[in-house]
C-alpha cells in the first residue's frame, strides 16, 4: 500500500480560514451559528473553525460534538470495538443555523444519520455541512455547503485525515492499494 | 462517511492489521466472571453516552430499530424489569414482556420450550430472570438469540454489578484500591457474587461482612483460589467498615429467621444494621449503596438511607443507561 500526502498543515489551515469566511458570509454574520463537530476528527476541526470565526467576528460561537453510532442504519457494519463517543450539544439549536463539520465526505450516510440526530435536539432554521475533504461516491442526495478540497478517488482508495489534537500532526493523505489487487 | 467510518468499513473485512483482537466478544451476558477490564471499561464508556441520551428532550435513539427484546421473568421484579424495558425502548427496540407466572409456563411448559417459542417469534435478545442458578446458561446453549442474565437464583446479577461499578466511578473515579464493604446475607446474594467478580477485575478490594451463618460454605477456599489479595471476610461490622470507600448493605430476607440462620431480626439489627455511628467509621465521602428493595430499619437505618452519602436512587437511574449499553453491545455481536 502506498500513502501519498495531499494536504500539508498550511493547506489545511488555509482551507479552514476560507471555510470560516464562507460560513460568515453565507449566514450574514455569525450570530445564530452553532458548529457541531462529528466524532472523532470533525470535533477538533469544528473547534478550529470556531477559533477562526472568533478572531474575525470578535465573539465566541457555541461549538458541540456529535457521535452518530446510535443512528447508524446497519448494526452489522459496526466496528469490532464499538466505542460511542460523547455527544454534547451545548445550546438549544431551535432556530439556529447548525453547521455540521466532518473530515471526509464520502457516501453521505454519516451525514444522513447526523441530520436525524440533530433533529432530535430541536428544530434548527438550517443545517449546513462543512467538510475538509470531499472524495465523491455519494449514495444519497446530500451535498456539502463548504468544502476544503475536492479529491476524486476510487472506492479502493482511502483518504486519511490526521489532526494534531488526535494524531500529533496535520496532514491529509491518500492510501492506494498496490496494483495486482493484493491488499 | 467520515474517516472513522472508512476505517470501520475496512475493519469489517478483518484484514486491517492491529484490529485482529476484538475487544467486545460477548454474544451473551451471563456473569462478570468472563469479563475483562477492557470490556467493563467499554460498557462504562458506552453507558456514559447512553446517559447523555437520557438527558435529552427526545430520550430515544434508533440504534436497535427492528430488533426485538423479550423480557422473561420467572421471579417477581419491579426495578430490573422496568429498567431493561425502558432501556430497550430508548434504543427503539420492540419489546415483549413475558410474565412467566401468567403464561403457559403455569400450564407446565418447560423453560426450553418457552425459549424456543420466543425465538420462533423473532426475539433477538432475551432478558431472563430465573429462580434457579444456571438457568440462563442452559438457555444460552440452546438458543441463538442473545441471553442477558437479569438474575439467576443465588448465582449472578451482572447488570446490577455493572451499574454499581458505574455509580462508584461517577463519584470516586477509578476503582483501583478502593475498599468496598458488602454487608449481610452474602450466601443468598447474586448481587454480591457478581460484584465480587466485577469489582476485583476493576482493582477494588472487597470486604464481605455478615453473620457466619449467612456466609457461603467454602468461601475462604474460593477466595484463596481466585482473589487472595483482594477479598477478605470480616464478621465484625465496625472493623469491616473502617476507612471504607463504599458501603453496601444487602436486603435481609425476613424468612431467613424462620429457617434458623439468624436468631432474631432484632439481634441482626443490633449487630449488622448500617446506622450513622457505623457509617462514621468509613471515609467521610464514603458512598452508601443498596441493590434494593430496601428494608429500611433492618439492614439500613432510615437516616443512612436518606443521607447525603446515599446514592441508592441514583443507582436506579444509572441502571437504565448501563442496560442500554449492554443491549447495544450484544446486539452487534453474532453468535459463533
Amino acid at each position: 500500500m502506498a500513502e501519498r500526502i495531499l494536504l500539508s498543515p498550511e493547506d489545511i489551515r488555509r482551507a479552514l480560514v476560507r471555510i470560516a469566511h464562507e460560513i460568515i458570509e453565507r449566514n450574514k454574520g455569525a450570530r445564530d451559528i452553532v458548529l457541531v463537530g462529528m466524532q472523532t476528527r470533525g470535533v477538533p476541526l469544528a473547534k478550529r473553525l470556531a477559533a477562526i470565526i472568533k478572531d474575525i467576528e470578535g465573539f465566541a460561537i457555541p461549538t458541540g460534538s456529535l457521535d452518530i453510532s446510535l443512528y447508524r442504519d446497519d448494526l452489522s457494519r459496526r466496528p469490532l470495538k464499538p466505542v460511542v463517543h460523547p455527544t454534547d450539544i451545548p445550546v438549544d439549536i431551535t432556530d439556529k443555523h447548525v453547521v455540521l463539520v466532518d473530515d471526509v465526505f464520502y457516501t453521505g450516510r454519516s451525514i444522513r444519520a447526523a441530520m436525524d440526530a440533530i433533529m432530535d435536539f430541536g428544530r434548527p432554521r438550517t443545517i449546513q455541512l462543512a467538510v475538509l475533504v470531499d472524495r465523491g461516491h455519494r449514495e444519497l442526495p446530500i451535498r456539502a455547503d463548504y468544502v476544503g478540497k475536492n479529491i476524486p478517488t476510487s472506492r479502493s482508495e482511502e483518504i486519511k485525515v490526521y489532526v494534531t489534537e488526535i494524531d500529533g500532526e496535520d496532514k491529509v493523505t491518500i492510501v492506494t492499494p498496490n496494483r495486482g489487487g493484493a491488499v | 462517511m467520515n474517516s472513522a467510518e472508512q476505517t470501520a468499513r475496512a475493519a469489517m473485512s478483518e484484514t486491517l492489521p492491529g484490529l485482529s483482537t476484538p475487544v467486545w466478544q460477548h454474544h451473551h451476558v451471563l456473569d462478570l466472571d468472563d469479563f475483562s477490564r477492557e470490556e467493563i471499561d467499554l460498557v462504562m464508556e458506552t453507558a456514559e453516552a447512553m446517559a447523555e441520551v437520557l438527558q435529552r428532550e427526545v430520550k430515544r435513539v434508533p440504534a436497535l430499530r427492528g430488533k426485538t427484546v423479550v423480557t422473561m421473568f420467572y421471579e417477581p421484579s419491579t426495578r430490573t424489569r422496568a429498567s431493561f424495558e425502558l432501556a430497550a425502548k430508548s434504543l427503539s427496540a420492540d419489546t415483549i414482556s413475558l410474565d412467566a407466572t401468567r403464561s403457559s409456563v403455569t400450564k407446565g411448559e418447560s423453560l426450553l420450550d418457552t425459549l424456543r417459542t420466543i425465538q420462533a417469534l423473532g426475539a433477538d435478545i432475551i432478558v431472563m430472570r430465573h429462580q434457579y442458578s444456571g438457568a440462563p446458561y442452559i438457555a444460552a446453549r440452546h438458543i441463538s438469540a442473545s441471553i442477558i442474565n437479569a438474575g439467576d437464583g443465588w448465582h449472578a446479577h451482572p447488570s446490577q454489578a455493572l451499574l454499581d461499578i458505574y455509580t462508584i466511578r461517577r463519584h470516586l473515579g477509578d476503582l483501583a484500591d478502593r475498599k468496598v464493604v458488602i454487608i449481610g446475607d452474602i450466601m443468598h446474594s447474586r448481587v454480591a457474587r457478581s460484584n465480587i467478580w466485577g469489582m476485583t477485575t476493576m482493582g477494588a478490594r472487597v470486604v464481605l461482612c455478615g453473620p457466619p451463618t449467612l456466609l457461603p460454605p467454602g468461601l475462604k477456599e474460593f477466595i484463596s483460589r481466585f482473589w487472595p489479595a483482594q477479598v477478605t471476610v470480616e464478621t465484625e461490622i465496625e472493623k469491616a467498615i473502617k476507612d471504607a470507600d463504599v458501603v453496601m448493605p444487602l436486603r435481609l430476607q425476613l424468612e431467613r429467621q424462620q429457617s434458623g440462620l439468624i436468631p432474631s431480626i432484632r439481634e441482626y439489627i443490633r449487630l449488622y444494621q448500617l446506622n450513622e455511628d457505623r457509617l462514621a467509621l468509613a471515609k467521610p465521602y464514603a458512598l452508601v449503596m443498596h441493590p434494593g428493595p430496601m428494608n429500611e430499619g433492618i439492614e439500613i437505618s432510615p437516616a443512612v438511607a436518606q443521607s447525603t452519602q446515599s446514592v441508592i436512587e441514583e443507582q436506579v437511574t444509572n441502571g437504565v443507561a448501563v442496560r442500554m449499553a449492554l443491549l447495544y453491545l450484544v446486539a452487534g455481536r453474532k453468535n459463533n
